[in-house]
């Protein structure tokens, strides 16, 4: 068994007690990597992977690698929008396809000083925009159960690469479910912590109140250890929150005994796949099995989930990514002595048209004379979803629900119909909206043999009450 | 048709941190082109801005002093518009709920008449870069980063204006205030402080507001009211000949004395307005407010009155002390503890100001300190040295930066106060000009100056006079032998 099928907790143990270096992991996935883009169908995980890179950032990392960190030298790739220092930071546009960044994100220095080394920049949708990773200028992913199927979206290379060994961990981030969605539909762990959790410093910008890190890991307790080492209070974003970050990794293992779970009948829908829907249940049997106690509840304004985080997520977007206009940095496609002109062409070329599609819409929901309509209304159905958790939270410890209301689907399906993928979202954006910590657990395969994943939401900084549930579903389905 | 002019200002203000609004870069001025710069004031992917207290600090002094209601819960917002100087293609202001709401500024008019001018609002935000063109218009524009980030108050007026002149006299105050307050040091030549005027004409009378016309980025004070003027010809002259006004930004253009069009209501941009998602609001509490207001010194008016009864000085001492809140300050500490307030006030309108003349110096750097001009009058009070002297050990000490002491020490300007050796000076003055001292016995009391002349110039100028006269009157009296004949 090569090294980059090992888990974190397998590998970390090994470095520490010095049988293998951080190198030969890297090596393994090299090996592993080489195999895949010789393949007929490539997944494209990666849109750059430098293993002698990331060796260096052994040397530079001393106290952290095969020392009593959590991590102990354990390579991370790194979602390709996450800021690592003297490595390119594409964004998956071709507006930054040169760009390499100065400096590390707040979640990769804490990564480092826990023993973690960033190996790689993974492929996704530009700018986080896409649930299916197909609007990256690098090119599609492929799924690694089925190549003609999409990982998808936003951190598909994230997900594919953890459920193909091309990488042993990673980081991805979610705005609307670009860990969660495409952790479910590869087979993976994922998890979107609470906002305010992981410091958003360092990473590139879509939606600023929505935008997360989080792992994307072979198992739970894996994404356990990578939680904790990226989490932690930053005096650099204004938007971290002072929690104490807790030793994730005890809590998987633990009872759930007497564990209040809640149902939300307006998940389980018209759109529903069955063979999700099944999948979906058998994994709240699991848990009411293990000894939780399962009850309904109700998120009566998730019917305006897709529409609010729409408005307010390309709203954000639009003024994030003004900033790209090749000026300072990026590309620039013209010369020209005309300002506005050299404005247009290198935004118009440098941007993909899903970009270009929600930068439209945010301008267009921010304009004068629609912003009470569109955003001011669109907060109002926040408040309103948000208030719908909070008082479900009242009666449980957990809202257990589908991830993607379907499996993953042929690429180029929704290409050309960007309000079905939109749909897609469905279930993943009200934790979003409401900042609530979120995970995606594999409970189940359809009958083609896809993966599918089962969404566990917590309340505010309730973490643990994850962990203890991912960790039983985990442990019953093996 | 009898018009008036509705006038309302834009002020913008530099706060003096030492660090940017949202990162820990230098605002110091005058820097080689983008070293104050880092990830986030560069706008760079990824970086996130962090609120500086210290900008919430003077934010909330500035608005006291403009008798402001400081509110409990503001938020910044991003204005959205893209320009070359601005790096994240938005500037972080506030927009909905500013810091500061409805204030006001007392001024007097050309008539002397009180007039209190209404403040809408001044708010925080911060600056963007600079460009810097090449000569040749066809040459390339930089972009210089170094202003990005640094904090600016916008203080905004309610249309309360009515003529240049009060316009003018208007700042002259806010920028006293802001001086007083030490939240900047309005400083024009480095554009600490830049204003744009809102000008529109109406009939005598009038309730409703004519067309406005907004001049943008005015540099100095008599730039405002010289485009102020400029402006209300030009459209009384257009509302006269019938023409309709249309709602425009103008600049002005210093060459031409004249504003000229920069664009159209119609091209007018949508800034797009919406609260920050990267910055949480601001929330005070009236503790908060209130620690505030207690570190707050004395205002314009305040010191004006209490310097004038507490030192008993005339209204001119104190419209000459507190012109400037440095000199104000430089009066008060020279005057601590000293007796007679008054001399000294004297003493910085003429002496004190002549020097700071001729030096082209700042009173901060002044080298006669103030507690080295009261040891100055101190010396002289104890008769050291003569009133006489003591402007030449003024300059001294201005030029050579040394203490009243050490300049008399060093110039051997001691004032001679020793009897005994004035009795003999005395004497021999008496002695050799028995012609003089003829002429004053016998009632000319004029010779008395010439005698006393003599005295001074045999010692240097160095003798007390007061000790000269009493001598000289002893001895010219004592001398009965020579009335016997």
């Amino acid at each position: 068994m090569g090294l980059n099928e090992c888990t974190v907790r397998e590998l970390s143990g090994r470095l520490k007690r010095g049988e293998i270096a951080t190198e030969d992991i890297l090596e393994d996935i090299t090996i592993a990597l080489k195999a895949d883009s010789e393949s007929d169908e490539p997944i494209n995980a990666y849109i750059s992977f430098d293993p002698s890179l990331a060796s260096s950032l052994v040397g530079e990392t001393p106290e952290g690698v095969g020392k009593e960190t959590l991590l102990c030298g354990v390579p991370v790739a790194v979602k390709d929008l996450i800021n690592v220092s003297k490595t390119p930071t594409t964004c998956g546009s071709a507006m930054l396809k040169e760009y390499i960044a100065p400096y590390d994100a707040t979640a990769v220095i804490n990564m480092r000083r826990n023993g973690g080394i960033p190996a790689g920049k993974l492929n996704m949708d530009e700018f986080a925009m896409g649930s299916s990773n197909e609007t990256s200028y690098f090119g599609a992913v492929r799924n690694p159960h089925d190549r003609a199927k999409i990982p998808g979206g936003s951190s598909g290379g994230a997900a594919a690469a953890v459920a193909a060994n091309l990488a042993v961990c990673a980081l991805g981030s979610d705005t609307g479910g670009s860990i969660r969605q495409p952790a479910s539909m590869c087979g993976t762990f994922g998890i979107k912590p609470t906002y305010g959790r992981v410091s958003r410093y360092g990473l590139v910008a879509y939606a600023s109140s929505f935008d997360q890190i989080g792992p994307i890991t072979k198992c739970v307790a894996d994404g356990a250890l990578l939680l904790e080492a990226i989490s932690g209070y930053d005096p650099r974003d204004s938007t971290s929150a002072k929690e104490k970050t807790a030793h994730f990794i005890q809590f998987v293992g633990k009872s759930i005994d007497g564990l209040r779970v809640g149902v939300p009948e307006e998940y389980f829908t018209e759109g529903l796949d069955e063979e999700v829907k099944n999948a979906v249940l058998r994994g709240i049997g699991l848990l009411e099995k293990a000894g939780a106690v399962v009850v309904r509840t109700s998120l009566k304004y998730t019917k305006y989930a897709i529409a609010a985080y729409y408005i307010i997520a390309t709203a954000e977007a639009s003024s994030n990514l003004a900033r790209f206009d090749g000026i300072r940095y990026g590309t620039r496609v013209t010369d020209t002595n005309d300002l506005s002109r050299l404005y247009k062409e290198n935004r118009s070329r440098g941007f993909g048209k899903e970009v270009k599609r929600r930068i439209l819409l945010g301008t267009f929901a921010l304009s004068s004379g629609y912003y009470d309509a569109y955003y001011l209304k669109a907060q109002k159905a926040r408040t309103l979803i948000r208030e719908d958790f909070t008082r479900a939270f009242r009666d449980v410890d957990l809202i257990v629900t589908p991830v993607s209301p379907v499996p993953a689907w042929d690429i180029g399906t929704f290409v050309d119909d960007p309000l079905q993928m939109y749909l897609s979202d469905v279930y993943t954006v009200p934790a979003n909206l409401a900042g609530l910590p979120a995970a995606s657990v594999p409970c189940g395969t359809t009958s083609g043999g896809l993966p599918v994943g089962i969404q566990l939401i917590a309340d505010h900084f309730n973490e643990a009450d994850i962990f203890r549930a991912a960790g039983v579903i985990e442990e019953e389905l093996q | 048709m009898n018009l008036e002019a509705v006038i309302g200002l834009e002020i913008h203000v530099q706060l003096n941190t030492k660090t940017k609004t949202f990162c820990s870069c230098s605002t110091g001025f005058g820097a080689v082109p983008n070293t104050h710069t880092c990830p986030v004031c560069l706008g760079l992917p990824g970086a996130l801005p962090v609120f500086n207290r210290d900008v919430l600090k003077k934010g909330v002094m500035a608005g006291l002093a403009l008798n402001c209601t400081i509110c409990s819960y503001s938020v910044f917002a991003r204005k959205n518009y893209f320009y070359p100087d601005l790096p994240k293609a938005y500037q972080i202001s506030q927009f909905e709920h500013p810091l500061n709401r409805a204030g006001f500024v007392r001024i007097k008019d050309e008539r002397g008449k009180e007039r209190s001018i209404g403040i809408t609002r001044a708010h925080l935000e911060e600056d963007a870069g600079k460009l810097v063109h090449d000569d040749d218009p066809k040459g390339p524009s930089f972009i210089d980063l170094n202003r990005c980030g640094m904090p600016l108050l916008e203080i905004v007026t309610e249309p309360d204006l009515r003529t240049p002149d009060e316009a003018y006299r208007f700042l002259v105050a806010v920028k006293e205030i802001l001086q007083y307050t030490e939240v900047s040091e309005c400083s024009m030549e480095k554009g600490e402080l830049r204003v744009d005027v809102n000008v529109s004409l109406r009939e005598t009378g009038e309730d409703a507001f004519g067309v406005k016309q907004e001049v943008k980025n005015l540099n100095s004070f008599a730039n405002v009211k010289r485009a102020l003027e400029y402006e209300i010809k030009r459209q009384s002259r257009l509302i006269r000949s019938g023409e309709r006004l249309t709602q425009q930004t103008r600049l002005f253009d210093v060459s031409k004395n004249a504003t000229v069009q920069m664009r159209t209501k119609e091209s007018a941009h949508d800034y797009r307005y919406f609260p920050d998602p990267d910055l949480v609001p601001i929330e005070l509490s009236p503790q908060e407010i209130d620690g505030i207001r207690e570190t707050l010194p004395e205002l314009p008016e305040e010191r004006r009155d209490r310097i004038k009864a507490q030192y008993g000085l005339t209204d001119y001492d104190v419209e000459v002390l507190c012109s400037s809140h440095k000199i104000a300050r430089y009066f008060e500490d020279s005057a601590r503890g000293y007796k007679r307030p008054k001399k000294i006030a004297n003493w910085i309108h003429t002496e004190v100001m002549r020097a700071l003349n001729e030096t082209g110096k700042d009173i901060e750097s002044f080298a006669v300190t103030p507690e080295r001009l009261r040891e100055l009058f101190e010396i002289m009070d104890g008769g050291v040295i003569s009133g006489k002297l003591a402007k030449a050990v003024f300059d001294e000490m201005a030029a050579s930066g040394e203490t009243a002491a050490e300049v008399v020490e060093r110039k051997g300007m001691r004032q001679l106060s020793d009897r005994e050796e004035i009795v003999d000076v005395v004497e021999a003055v008496i002695r050799d000009h028995a012609a003089v001292t003829d002429e004053y016995r016998s009632g000319k009391k004029k010779a008395f100056g010439f005698l006393v002349g003599q005295v001074m110039k045999r010692t240097g100028g160095k003798a007390n006079p007061k000790i000269v006269n009493e001598l000289l009157k002893e001895k010219l009296s004592n001398q009965p032998g020579v009335e016997d004949h």
